[in-house]
């Protein structure tokens, strides 16, 4: 069954279009990946299905409820959460302050301007979860500006993470982690629990195929193929379009 | 319970707790009323002043909403209280300040829809639109507000049916004092509160916040709200303890005065406007007495080499102080509430 | 009525010369200048000065107070602003506030608090009537002149290099840098032009707008309304803002006096409501 459904979706800017028909299905707690060239407009579809743009036409539907109008911040309360490609952090707040507004945030305590943050036990549980499982705890207390970059990615996922999605994007969560750092970020990637739906969006085709169970790939704004990883591989229009282009580069 | 458990709970129960300095700082504040008998009235100005600058610190320091109009909330609930002195309406002080305090928050409310979209010179221009155009609806119904001159003839009844406005100001002071920290205690939850942490989050990055699950809208009109109560409720308190009001509490230059008191003390860790009230004010009275005609242009000039020195240096420095502060006490270290000086 | 329009444009092509470098300086570094008005001043002040006690012919006067503002518009920019353009919008405000408060003491100090006149022509003085349309001579000069500045400026920016570099300066920095184009000095000429004008401005405008150390303060609300509402991508769109907010301000003291500046203030919260960018501001989607 398809958690995240996207029909006929499509998004202009002025004459240009970004995104064209694009019709996917995501089936839960499937691994998927979303690939294309650059300027293919993975970004856009990103955007689209997080309502941080509106689409010029087509409907997005999570667990079978149609989503194409909400706010972002309501998205994330039904169980889409995503990560950015450029960091996008509280530089002032320490991880551990980060962890704690997006988890007050989803047990319904965001609000609350008397109580303290982290006096219900059950907000302490989960930040304490998540440090743990993003490897965050020995820098909980520093200013997020301050850490390591490797560091600042893994903050990136966990505060996604964080809002317990149903379903989490992931755009192109390796980019510009040094190679030292790398192997942390990627194993903590592999172990994100089996039962949340992750798309990927990747240009690095080693963890699109070594991570994805089934592969989609956009070229011009528009679906292109289709399918498990074997077949998308194999695919000769693929090879054509997208991965010939690898090589010749 | 993890060590890591304990940790963190720890962490997040002592994020909030009172420091030696802060208490020391109150103990002090309080202490005034014996120490500086006869300074009543430049202290009760001060308070008055403090309160109005920890408003303004709600929204720019935590919510980075740069606003010119600050005034209008201090001025609407000033009226309101002289008014409701002036003719005997409400008789006891305490409630005409909260109600004062309400009303202002109410136009806070209505207005914060309009402030809330555009860019920060749409925001200037919303903020100060709105305070001229109270101070044009003021000096339209001059039979009620006084106009010009100023509403007359305000009698304040004694507080809590017992303390009057005495000659000395001793009282009034007292008054001031006591609302000012009762307002700073509840400020201070609220930066505190996740709503709060929610607040510094959307200033620091409002697309992040919004992807994670936070009404960015909701939480700035909510903070513009209660800003505007805490304003409202020193404009009262300056008409209780002057038993007058005028067109000026609308003026620009009040705004203007208040981002300055902010900006000496330093936005976005709630003392900064007290601290900047008590050296605004001391300036003040200093350079009155030396050229009281011209002091608007020492105002002028303490803001333009502010900016021209850096407000993240004079911050800095601010912060050396303050962490030599904590050095001398020894025991807690600075917590990271105090958001780095905005830049 | 229609006398009520004709004043309307003179004070709105006044409101126009005097806040048209704002926008520009507003456009081109995404700078809040609140002490424009201050320029103004200067040039009214300097106008005074110079026809009422130095005796110089006022048609001479106002020339000379362009010259002179725009001289000190390019001291200002090069010692002062120029440490500023990078820094946040609320350095910007409290800087710019902090030289309207000098200057305005600074006048008071020197000439005193009272309104200050200049000495017109007798030629000027007096009204023609056209058709039962009684206008004021001054009046009229005002638009003249200011509408031949106003097609100089159009001439200027679309016509000669300066202007192409400017317009290519105003739509993208980085690029025009990357052009060869000087951006910084650029923006001191346009720095100073702009004040020079409102320095004309002040000095032709003290007769109708009134003249007194205030004034930086009275009107800045009228220029940033005037930026905001007319938006900072073309001069047509502060020209249109400046001639309806001459009109409506001109026509809302006429037949609602007791309501002051209310109406325009109201007008310009619903417009920025409206159309956040501005009125006449090209359309955001892109």
């Amino acid at each position: 069954m398809a958690i995240l459904e996207t029909e006929g979706l499509e998004k202009r800017f002025g004459g240009i279009v970004a995104a064209h028909d694009v019709s996917l299905a995501i089936e839960k707690g499937a691994r998927h990946a979303l690939i294309g060239p650059n300027g293919a407009g993975k970004t856009t579809v990103v955007n689209l299905l997080t309502g941080v743009l509106r689409p010029t036409a087509g409907r997005i539907v999570l667990d079978g409820r149609d989503i194409t109008a909400l706010e972002p911040h309501e998205r994330v309360r039904l169980g889409m959460a995503r990560t950015f490609q450029i960091n996008q952090l509280f530089l002032d707040l320490t991880p551990l302050e980060t962890i704690g507004l997006a988890v007050s945030e989803r047990l319904g305590s965001g609000g609350d301007w008397w109580r303290l943050v982290g006096s219900k036990t059950a907000v302490t549980d989960d930040i304490v979860e998540i440090v743990e499982r993003f490897h965050l705890a020995d820098v909980m207390h520093e200013r997020t500006a301050i850490l390591p970059y490797g560091k600042q990615r893994l903050l990136e996922i966990a505060l996604a993470f964080a809002c317990r999605p149903h379903v989490l994007l992931l755009d192109e969560p390796a980019a510009g982690v040094p190679e030292a750092e790398r192997h942390e970020l990627l194993a903590t990637i592999a172990a994100l629990p089996a039962e949340v739906t992750v798309l990927l969006i990747e240009h690095d085709m080693d963890l699109v195929f070594s991570f994805a169970d089934r592969i989609s790939v956009l070229v011009n704004g528009a679906l292109f193929v289709d399918g498990a990883p074997e077949e998308v591989a194999r695919d000769p229009r693929v090879k054509a379009v997208y991965l010939g282009e690898e090589l010749d580069a | 319970m993890t060590p890591l458990t304990g940790d963190v709970a720890a962490y997040l129960r002592n994020r909030a707790r009172w420091s030696p300095l802060e208490i020391a700082f109150w103990i002090f504040a309080f202490a005034t009323i014996w120490l500086f008998p006869g300074k009543y009235l430049i202290l009760k100005d001060t308070a008055i002043l403090a309160l109005f600058a920890l408003s303004l610190d709600l929204i720019l320091g935590y919510a980075g909403i740069l606003s010119l109009g600050q005034a209008a909330f201090f001025g609407i609930s000033g009226y309101f209280a002289g008014l409701v002195a002036k003719y005997g309406i409400i008789n006891e002080p305490v409630i005409a300040l909260l109600l004062g305090g309400l009303v202002a928050a109410a136009l806070g409310f209505v207005t914060s829809f309009l402030v809330l979209r555009g860019s920060d010179l749409t925001r200037l221009m919303v903020t100060l639109g709105v305070s001229l155009m109270l101070y044009e609806v003021a000096n339209r119904y001059s039979n009620i507000t006084g106009g010009a001159d100023g509403l007359q003839g305000v009698e304040v009844a004694p507080i809590l049916g017992r303390f009057r406005f005495d000659l000395y100001g001793r009282n009034g002071y007292v008054y001031s004092l006591i609302v000012l920290f009762v307002c700073f205690v509840i400020a201070r939850r609220i930066v505190y509160s996740p709503f709060g942490l929610s607040l510094r989050s959307i200033k620091g990055n409002a697309l992040r916040a919004a992807a994670i699950g936070i009404p960015v809208k909701w939480r700035l009109v909510a903070i513009y709200t209660a800003a505007a109560g805490f304003a409202g409720i020193a404009g009262a308190l300056l008409t209780q303890t002057t038993a007058f009001c005028s067109l000026d509490v609308f003026s620009l230059d009040r705004s203007a005065d208040l981002l300055l008191v902010l900006i000496i003390g330093g936005t976005g860790y709630l003392y900064g406007g007290l601290i900047g009230a008590v050296i605004y004010k001391f300036l003040q009275d200093w350079i009155a007495t030396l050229t009281p005609q011209y002091w608007q242009f020492w105002i002028g000039l303490v803001l333009v080499v502010i900016v021209l020195l850096g407000r993240d240096r004079i911050g800095a420095w601010n912060e050396a102080a303050r962490n030599a502060l904590y050095g001398a006490f020894g025991r807690l270290k600075p917590r990271p509430a105090a958001v780095g000086s905005e830049r | 009525m229609l006398t009520i329009l004709f004043d309307g444009i003179a004070y709105g092509m006044l409101l126009f010369v005097l806040a048209c470098g704002l926008s520009v300086t507003l456009g081109l570094m995404n700078f809040i200048n609140l002490a424009h008005g201050a320029f103004a001043m200067a040039g009214g002040y300097c106008t005074v000065v110079i026809v009422n006690r130095l005796g110089v012919p006022f048609v001479l006067g106002l020339p000379i107070a362009f010259l002179v503002t725009a001289a000190l518009g390019a001291l200002f920019e090069r010692t002062l602003y120029v440490h500023v353009y990078t820094k946040p919008h609320l350095d910007q405000v409290l800087f710019t506030i902090g030289l309207v408060f000098m200057a305005v003491a600074a006048t008071d100090y020197v000439m005193g608090s009272s309104q200050q006149f200049v000495q017109i022509p007798q030629a000027l003085q007096g009204q023609f009537n056209v058709l039962g349309i009684g206008m004021g001579k001054y009046r009229l000069l005002i638009i003249v002149v200011c509408g031949l500045l106003t097609l100089l400026l159009q001439g200027i920016l679309t016509k000669t290099r300066f202007g192409s570099r400017l317009r290519a300066a105003v739509d993208d920095q980085r690029v025009a840098r990357g052009l060869g184009i000087n951006v910084g000095v650029v923006f001191a000429l346009t720095f100073a032009f702009g004040s020079g004008l409102a320095g004309l401005g002040g000095a032709l405008g003290a007769e109708i707008l009134g003249l007194d150390p205030t004034f930086p303060l009275k009107y800045m609300i009228y220029f940033l309304i005037v930026v905001t509402v007319g938006g900072t991508s073309s001069i047509t769109g502060p020209f249109l803002a400046s001639i309806l907010l001459g009109i409506g301000d001109v026509a809302g003291k006429y037949y609602v006096p007791t309501l002051g500046a209310f109406v325009i203030y109201a007008i310009m919260i619903v417009v920025l409501l409206a159309r956040p960018q501005g009125l006449f501001a090209r359309s955001a989607a892109r």
